[in-house]
């Protein structure tokens, strides 16, 4: 229970994928223009990254060291099959939207980090839990970028109006300058917050 | 089949719908590599060459093999496993034959596998439903866009060094919000062609 915890916040706040490691951003500034789309985004990461997690992790003692990241990409892959023709199936709207984002969840570096950091050398509960924890730190930051982009954009909150009708929407938040700046600040915003343990990863 | 003209699916690639500036694909190594001129050239460069030979080998797979067969739905394992394969290939190549090259590209040939614009590339041209000329010229166009953003970005970089920056913004805080304003500036074509 305790390492349970410990992976937790690591994963939400002290790792935290996005703004501590800049770890898959490609999807994060892509799909922040609606809350909608990055919830659904979010909840694929969450998806995928704990059960391929689990997968690496319940057959790491059987995969050969030198194919295990072509053995970790088929796994990944597989995973995102499964969500692509889910989305595919019942959210027709949302899969159109996200478009090729959500194939490209297989070169999310969350994904494939997380497997060869974590997996690799834990049990499966541990490892799914690591996995999905690391999923909702994502999920969190692509909320939080695309509340401001969504509000300041379109001047709604998962599609209900909350801007007065005088509003005027910043169109340039929903364009692609807007997510670049967003996650900027936020990338600022969270290193100031927590300078004084220095040591995140910064690399892709 | 869409029909426009390849030559302005290339432009419009480059410049338009640049892979890193308005589809934001291919960040990863875009933030880390992109500190010296030279090696973000020379990644660019190989990022270029595999992106235009994967598109075509994707393109030839995808509607040679897949569709007949109905196996659509496998496009994402196959396009990533030719990638890959593609990548170890022009590694062993350029290490036999073009040992310079090697040493100035070596590191970053196995970074290109999990760039996800090549990826990216591959399945727009799938959505987009580009015919043969289209997707390649789509390949090498979103390369040579990928090359010129991040190299300028490397020059931009290069002058920010001695600046004097808030503690927290320093790294990839200040490289995406430059990253923002190249995109601003890049939004300046957007009238001259457009794709989708």
């Amino acid at each position: 229970m305790k390492a349970i915890k410990e992976i937790f916040i690591k994963g939400v706040i002290k790792d935290n994928p996005i703004f501590r490691q800049i770890l898959g951003i490609c999807s994060a500034l892509a799909v922040t223009n609606l809350m909608m789309n990055s919830l659904v985004m979010g909840l694929g990461l969450m998806f995928v990254t704990g059960l391929s997690s689990f997968t690496v992790s319940m057959i790491r003692k059987f995969t050969p060291k030198h194919i295990r990241m072509m053995v970790q990409t088929l796994i990944i892959s597989a995973f995102v099959i499964i969500l692509d023709i889910f989305l595919k199936a019942y959210l027709p709207d949302m899969s159109k939207a996200l478009g090729p984002y959500v194939g490209l969840i297989i070169t999310n570096c969350i994904i494939m980090g997380r497997c060869e950091a974590y997996a690799q050398n834990n049990t499966p509960i541990l490892s799914f839990f690591d996995g999905v924890t690391m999923g909702l730190g994502y999920t969190m930051i692509l909320l939080f970028i695309a509340f401001f982009r969504e509000l300041l954009g379109f001047g709604t909150v998962f599609g209900f109006q909350v801007m007065p009708e005088s509003f005027t929407p910043w169109t340039l938040m929903i364009m692609p300058p807007g997510a670049f700046f967003m996650l900027g600040i936020v990338i600022w915003i969270s290193k100031n917050l927590f300078k004084n343990d220095e040591g995140g990863v910064t690399n892709g | 089949m869409v029909d426009i003209n390849p030559l302005i699916i290339f432009v419009a690639s480059i410049f338009t719908n640049n892979m890193i500036l308005s589809n934001f694909l291919g960040m990863c190594s875009f933030i880390a590599v992109s500190n010296e001129i030279e090696t973000s050239l020379s990644l660019g460069q190989a990022v270029t060459f595999v992106l235009t030979f994967t598109s075509l080998l994707n393109y030839l797979i995808y509607n040679y093999i897949l569709e007949p067969l109905g196996l659509e739905y496998l496009r994402f394992i196959i396009f990533i496993i030719v990638i890959a394969a593609f990548v170890q290939l022009v590694e062993m190549i350029i290490e036999r034959f073009f040992e310079q090259l090697y040493y100035s590209l070596g590191i970053f040939l196995p970074l290109i596998t999990v760039n996800c614009a090549i990826l990216g590339v591959s399945l727009f041209m799938v959505i987009r439903d580009y015919n043969l000329i289209q997707a390649v010229l789509f390949g090498a166009g979103s390369g040579i866009g990928w090359t010129l953003a991040i190299v300028s970005l490397a020059g931009i970089r290069k002058k920010i060094k001695n600046a004097k920056l808030p503690k927290g913004l320093e790294g990839p805080g200040i490289t995406l919000i430059i990253t923002g304003i190249m995109a601003l500036a890049f939004l300046g074509f957007s009238g001259i062609v457009q794709i989708q």
